[in-house]
């Protein structure tokens, strides 16, 4: 018997029970969605994000503000089509090449993103890694930039989980919710931030009209 | 007619501190009860519960339920033995429905003695006074088992010039743990001081608590490191006419 | 085996770790306070009653969620190792990187590979495994295992760090903290991005989407899970919850009751591999599930709910006892109130036999338990089955439980014991009393028992 059957027979002679025999259907699960306005959930983003929160009028104004937010530094840019809808490649010192992928990521000053949604009561970013999305532009580089259509600021991660059963699927190898920087209180308690991950967050929200994908 | 109630005086308080337990009587009486005392009591059975004899334990516990079935009310000078019985005496006859039915019948009848006294509409006839500044220990079984946080301060509250300061870790264990104060000594021994540290910072004269067991913990680490700080049960501060 | 008594009171004599351990505790502990008030989460309660139910319902049926999560993790084009010994889990390790000629492994924080040594293992086999958590890198620097189930190196200072650090990286001393962690950063960064591997613990499994959710607030697991061409989980089966929407129960718990963080800043719900056209993240994935004496707590209707514990640490925190004695006096990994009643589970009761005594029963690991497990309770019935080891302490238990149930030669005992004491108020310095007298003063003995007393208030 492999280890496979081994451990399967153990639980089920633990349990009392036979294979094939069906379960109790769980309890039932637990989702507090409460409605909040937009405006609310706003106001709630910008005071529970660890990071800085700028809200632009429309899309036609993300080039200048995250051009003001590098100042200078070089970046990586996801290629989601938001962002290049936004024509952030055009910004001096940013590269879209995925070729160099990895290399632009650990060298650049900051990584471009966009989000799945974000979390107004935890100041959550939340990344569906895909095609477009890769992982480590938001990880590698010391500084990691959302820039978010305001239509997927959500009010919590039950509302987030009850709009998405599968947090991956065959597009998408995985999920993360980015709350705040990477920090870390190991050595006497002490917060310090941006020890493997970013250690700045800026989160661009964009009102307005979608721009043309 | 006055009203009676038996108590159950704990065998900590009956062998070593009689005057909590005299203290209660007073207390009680004062309040109009006619205070009861059957004398085949011993112990909760706590001891061999706690420290893994169960047979033992039943034994012990079916003493305490034969000796007081027929008791209207009994009133406990100790969180940790009224949890005993109120709480673990479920544990130790589930599955025997019999004595689970006299379980049942006689655990909604026991009460701690500050729960119990808060429940009485006559309180002010007290008139205790003790002018000193005090702090409280929460007793681990009182506080987490039966949830009596509110009680014991709000009865401290009553009494004419007495002065409440509460301790940064109140609700921190004090050590006794029964046998585990001197299976494990020195841990005991060390989590007393840390209570300890955390008494004298108060500045009070007196420490109380609802649990003879903490305060005889208390008391002998507060003597051992020299200081004057006394240890009282609730009932002896009630009793108090200052 | 007996408690080790000298090294608990070196840790007890040593004031700079008293001090170190209580206070970060104590921080850890008021901080949990207030993420859990009723002003923060109402609800508190009722997620714990939740959280609890959702585990206990998956424990019951495990054998069907854990073949649900090997089909799920299939169909993500992952593979699950059913390991069911530690043995078992690093020979398919070894074997892999072997294959694929890594030589270099990073790996984040995971109790569970610390529980099966696995580091060791693989150091045997020439493999090299980087721990990237910053304190578990201390740790493995400094050659230590975990103090602390969620905050490994709470003992250390940072004196001890730059110790370290100039002796083993060979920089300079530097006893500033942000330096240290941008030392870890720069040394680490370089093993992130050439390991061959990287092997990730998890916090949960979720049965209906495959998938790995894994806690952290460093970046380190992230880049574990990321960077690496093949990244390995490494979980036992007991981490398993039915469905996605559970976490929305159990994250709120989680972070909250380990450090009082609403949410950690990474939480990461992966599967493995890369899916077509993704540009980064593993290659292969593999999920190894442990047993490793879990179905034993399973099959044991006392025991079995010792494994709804989610490792948060709580009741580490909240521990009078863990705060005085620390991490290193346990005899394994796991420390506190749960290493108590899982090391005697999992290594062995009788080698372990003095873990459930080493407790006062305060109650305060089973009051900020998010998943309810009553770990006073459990610590009682492994007593009950230890002490039918100790005949000298079971026939004192006797004769305690015949006297208790004859008041008149209860009376009579007690009487004589006191006199006794009176008598001689320092002598009887053996057993009970004289370790009671080690420590402390034993209250002078009344000459009158509560009883005398009554008989003659009713003359």
């Amino acid at each position: 018997m492999d280890s496979r059957e081994v451990i399967l027979e153990r639980v089920r002679r633990a349990l009392g029970r036979k294979p094939g025999q069906k379960p109790l259907p769980p309890p039932e699960p637990l989702l507090r969605v409460s409605y909040r306005s937009p405006a609310a959930r706003l106001a709630l983003f910008r005071s529970r994000l660890l990071g800085t929160v700028t809200v632009v009028p429309e899309y036609s104004g993300v080039y200048a503000v995250v051009e003001k937010l590098l100042d200078g530094q070089t970046a990586v840019a996801s290629g989601h089509p938001y962002l290049r809808a936004c024509e952030l490649g055009k910004l001096a010192g940013v590269f879209t090449d995925p070729e160099e992928l990895r290399n632009a990521c650990a060298t650049a000053g900051a990584g471009i993103t966009s989000a799945y949604c974000l979390l107004a009561e935890t100041g959550t970013i939340v990344l569906r890694a895909c095609p477009d999305e890769p992982r480590l532009i938001s990880l590698l580089p010391p500084v990691h930039i959302a820039v978010v259509p305001q239509d997927r600021l959500l009010t919590n991660l039950d509302e987030m989980l009850s709009m998405t059963p599968r947090p991956v699927d065959e597009d998408s190898s995985a999920m993360v919710l980015i709350t705040g920087p990477s920090r870390t209180g190991d050595i006497e308690q002490f917060l310090v931030r941006g020890v493997h991950g970013p250690g700045e967050v800026h989160v661009v929200i964009v009102q307005g009209k979608t721009p043309p994908l | 007619m006055a009203r009676s109630v038996a108590i159950f005086v704990t065998c900590i308080v009956d062998q070593l501190f009689p005057k909590a337990g005299l203290a209660m009587v007073d207390v009680l009486e004062r309040l109009g009860f006619e205070v009861e005392f059957r004398s085949a009591q011993t112990c909760c059975a706590q001891p061999a519960f706690n420290s893994g004899y169960q047979d033992e334990a039943r034994a012990v516990a079916l003493h305490f339920i034969d000796t007081f079935a027929d008791a209207e009310t009994i009133v406990v000078p100790s969180g940790s033995c009224t949890s005993m019985i109120t709480h673990h005496y479920a544990d130790l006859f589930a599955g025997d429905s019999k004595t689970m039915e006299r379980v049942n019948a006689l655990t909604p009848r026991v009460f701690e003695f500050s729960q119990f006294l808060l429940g009485q509409p006559n309180l002010d006839s007290l008139a205790a006074r003790f002018p000193h500044k005090v702090t409280y220990h929460d007793s681990c079984h009182a506080l987490r088992e039966l949830g009596l946080k509110d009680a014991p301060r709000r009865l401290l509250g009553l009494v004419k010039d007495l002065e409440l300061v509460e301790m940064e870790a109140a609700e921190e264990c004090c050590g006794f743990g029964g046998t585990f104060s001197v299976k494990f000594a020195q841990i005991s021994g060390a989590m007393a001081r840390t209570k300890v540290d955390s008494i004298l910072q108060t500045g009070a004269s007196h420490v109380v608590s609802l649990d003879s067991s903490c305060l005889m913990q208390l008391r002998g680490a507060l003597s051992r490191g020299g200081h004057k700080v006394e240890t009282l049960h609730l009932a002896e501060v009630l009793a108090s006419r200052g | 085996m007996s408690a080790p008594d000298s090294a608990i009171r070196q840790t007890l004599a040593d004031a700079n770790l008293q001090l170190a351990i209580y206070s970060n505790t104590g921080r850890f502990k008021d901080n949990r306070v207030k993420a859990v008030a009723p002003d923060q989460l109402p609800e508190y309660q009722d997620l714990r009653t939740r959280a609890a139910a959702i585990k206990r319902h998956t424990l019951a049926f495990l054998d069907v969620y854990l073949l649900q999560l090997e089909n799920a993790v299939n169909d993500n084009g992952g593979k699950v190792i059913w390991a069911s010994t530690g043995e078992e889990a690093a020979e398919f390790i070894v074997k892999l990187a072997k294959d694929r000629q890594a030589n270099l492994i990073v790996k984040s924080k995971s109790m569970t590979s610390e529980e099966i040594q696995l580091n060791e293992r693989l150091a045997h086999n020439e493999l090299e495994a980087v721990e990237t958590d910053l304190g578990e890198y201390i740790l493995q620097l400094a050659g230590q295992r975990p103090f602390h189930i969620v905050a490994p190196a709470i003992h250390m200072t940072r004196h001890d760090v730059a110790d370290i650090f100039t002796e083993k990286l060979g920089v300079a001393h530097d006893t500033v903290i942000e330096n240290q962690a941008m030392t870890a950063r720069r040394v680490l960064r370089e093993k992130f991005l050439t390991a061959g591997i990287g092997i990730t613990g998890a916090n949960f499994l979720l049965a209906d989407s495959g998938a790995v959710v894994i806690v952290e607030n460093e970046g380190n697991a992230r880049l574990t899970h990321s960077a690496p061409k093949i990244h390995i989980a490494i979980a036992g089966i007991e981490k398993l919850i039915p469905r996605t929407r559970d976490l929305a129960v159990f994250l709120d718990l989680l972070g909250r009751s380990a450090s009082g963080q609403t949410l950690t800043s990474y939480t990461s719900i992966v599967t493995g591999p890369r899916r077509k056209g993704e540009l980064d993240g593993p290659e292969e994935f593999y999920l190894v599930l442990l047993d490793a004496g879990r179905t034993k707590l399973l099959a044991d209707p006392d025991q079995r709910e010792s494994l709804q514990c989610i490792r948060c640490g709580a009741c580490l925190n909240a521990c009078p006892v863990y705060r005085k004695i620390g991490g290193h006096n346990y005899p394994w990994v796991y420390s506190g109130p749960i290493g108590k009643v899982i090391t005697p589970a999992l290594q062995g009761k009788e080698n372990n036999a003095w873990l459930p005594f080493a407790s006062s029963l305060c109650g305060a690991c089973g009051e900020v338990c998010p998943v309810k497990i009553d770990i006073p309770g459990l610590l009682i019935k492994l007593r009950k089955e230890l002490v039918r080891s100790d005949p000298a302490d079971r026939s004192a238990f006797r004769v305690w439980a015949w006297l208790m149930r004859r008041p008149v030669m209860y009376g009579l005992a007690g009487r004589i014991g006191r006199t006794l004491l009176r008598r001689m108020p320092l002598g009887f310095n053996f057993g009970p009393l004289a370790a009671w007298r080690s420590e402390r003063d034993f209250p002078a003995a009344p000459s009158k028992s509560f009883r005398d007393c009554w008989k003659e208030r009713k003359k």
